[in-house]
């Protein structure tokens, strides 16, 4: 038989979140979104703040939101190495929308860049996350 | 002899002692439950980064363009050390056998003429290193395990080193921690931080066959390579403060048991002379009175 799903991985540095066999995934990748089938071509990309889908059967079984992070696929698996990551049902909308009012302050009082680059991808993170919770 | 009252005594403060081990001890169990599940969970994230970043490690070995991080400063004289150990004592030999490990490569590396910086996670390796090496001793970093241990600690200290190996400050750096395995047996373990070494099996794999995998990269690789690798280094002290503080606990746990039990045998000895004692002098006494009646 040949092999039609993908072994796909999402652990983040505090715990192994999903690891299953399952039909595709969607990552959301630093240069677009992009589907991983089983005998996907050798990839390692940056993830961009987004959301995670895991397709079962032609549907969206669960959908994760991440932090940025990493992904490696290789031929029989996905692995995704997140910076945060929890399910989309599970964002807390006022709590997003409290840091992304947060990043823009401290964008606002940045002094140098390091601070400046640090708040902007705060922002990212919660726009992200916003978004998430609204599709 | 002792008399009565110095047994009572010394029999009431033996089971005051076993009252606090037998406390700490389940104190320990308790947290040693938390921080070994959170030591589990942090292994397989830094498994899947150590896998991927060797074999990033591996395609781009031997290229120009390599990051210092990843191919070292080209030297190899000054040593960072990162001593792992715990904030508290009464933890049996748990910080003592990761600064005897810290001891020995110390004294290995001297002895190749390398200079050794230290930098102490934790006070009571400091406390243990500060007699000898004191003048090594960069500084002491306290509290990593209070209340929890936390990524965003690590990345400080990850940064930290970041900055330093930057700043040409060392060339090789290597954390010291104990590996937990069971709540009886923790594995000191060394290992190497930066320049970032590519495991063993990994090494093989690509010299063995050449064909492992050739990957592509978005964006491209340098930019992932120099995003991974301080990460990946936050990411191993992470993993290596979790695995030291589920060790902690299970090296409490087990001390302050066999000293509950120790605690235990004693009061039992102590108790078979005290009512030795006693009955002696009922015995004596009694002799007295009857010897005193026949007088007369």
């Amino acid at each position: 038989m040949i092999e039609t799903r993908v072994a796909f991985e999402l652990v983040s540095p505090e715990r192994l979140l999903l690891s299953e066999s399952v039909d595709m995934v969607v990552v959301p990748g630093a240069e677009g979104d992009f589907g991983v089938l089983v005998r996907h071509a050798p990839l390692v990309s940056g993830v961009r703040p987004g959301v995670i889908s895991v397709y079962n059967g032609g549907q969206v079984t669960e959908r994760i939101f991440v932090a940025g992070g990493f992904a490696e696929v290789t031929p029989s698996r996905c692995t995704v190495l997140a910076e945060q990551a929890m399910p989309v049902a599970e964002i807390d909308r006022m709590a997003a929308e409290q840091q992304l009012k947060d990043a823009r302050e401290d964008l606002a009082d940045a002094k140098d860049d390091d601070e400046r680059d640090a708040a902007a991808r705060q922002i990212a993170v919660a726009e992200a996350m916003i978004q998430a919770s609204a599709s | 002899m002792a008399s009565l009252k110095d047994l009572r005594v010394r029999i009431a403060s033996v089971k005051s002692t076993q009252k606090i081990t037998s406390a700490m001890k389940m104190v320990a169990a308790a947290k040693l439950r938390r921080a070994q599940e959170q030591a589990e969970a942090s292994r397989p994230y830094a498994e899947r980064m150590e896998r991927m970043l060797g074999s990033l490690a591996v395609s781009v070995a031997g290229q120009d363009g390599a990051p210092p991080l990843l191919k070292g400063s080209g030297k190899d004289d000054v040593h960072l050390i990162v001593v792992g150990t715990a904030d508290r004592g009464l933890c049996g030999g748990f910080n003592s056998s990761i600064v005897r490990q810290a001891r020995q490569m110390i004294h290995a590396l001297g002895g190749q003429g390398k200079t050794v910086k230290l930098l102490c996670v934790g006070r009571k390796g400091r406390d243990q290193l500060r007699r000898d090496y004191g003048e090594l001793i960069v500084d002491t970093i306290e509290d990593v395990a209070k209340p929890t241990v936390t990524f965003d600690k690590a990345s400080a200290i990850a940064g930290r080193l970041t900055q330093m190996f930057q700043a040409g400050e060392f060339d090789v750096c290597t954390i010291i921690y104990a590996q937990f395995k069971s709540a009886i047996t923790q594995i000191v373990t060394p290992q190497q931080l930066i320049p970032f070494a590519v495991p063993e099996e990994q090494k093989d794999a690509a010299t063995g066959s050449g064909a492992s995998a050739v990957y592509e990269y978005e964006p491209d690789e340098e930019e992932i390579l120099a995003a991974l690798l301080p990460r990946n280094i936050a990411v191993q002290i992470f993993k290596a403060l979790l695995e030291n503080n589920a060790s902690e606990q299970g090296a409490r746990m087990t001390a302050m048991d066999s000293a509950t039990r120790n605690a235990g045998d004693m009061i039992d000895r102590l108790t078979l002379v005290y009512n030795r004692t006693r009955q002696a002098a009922i015995t004596r006494e009694l002799i007295e009175i009857i010897s005193a009646k026949e007088a007369m």
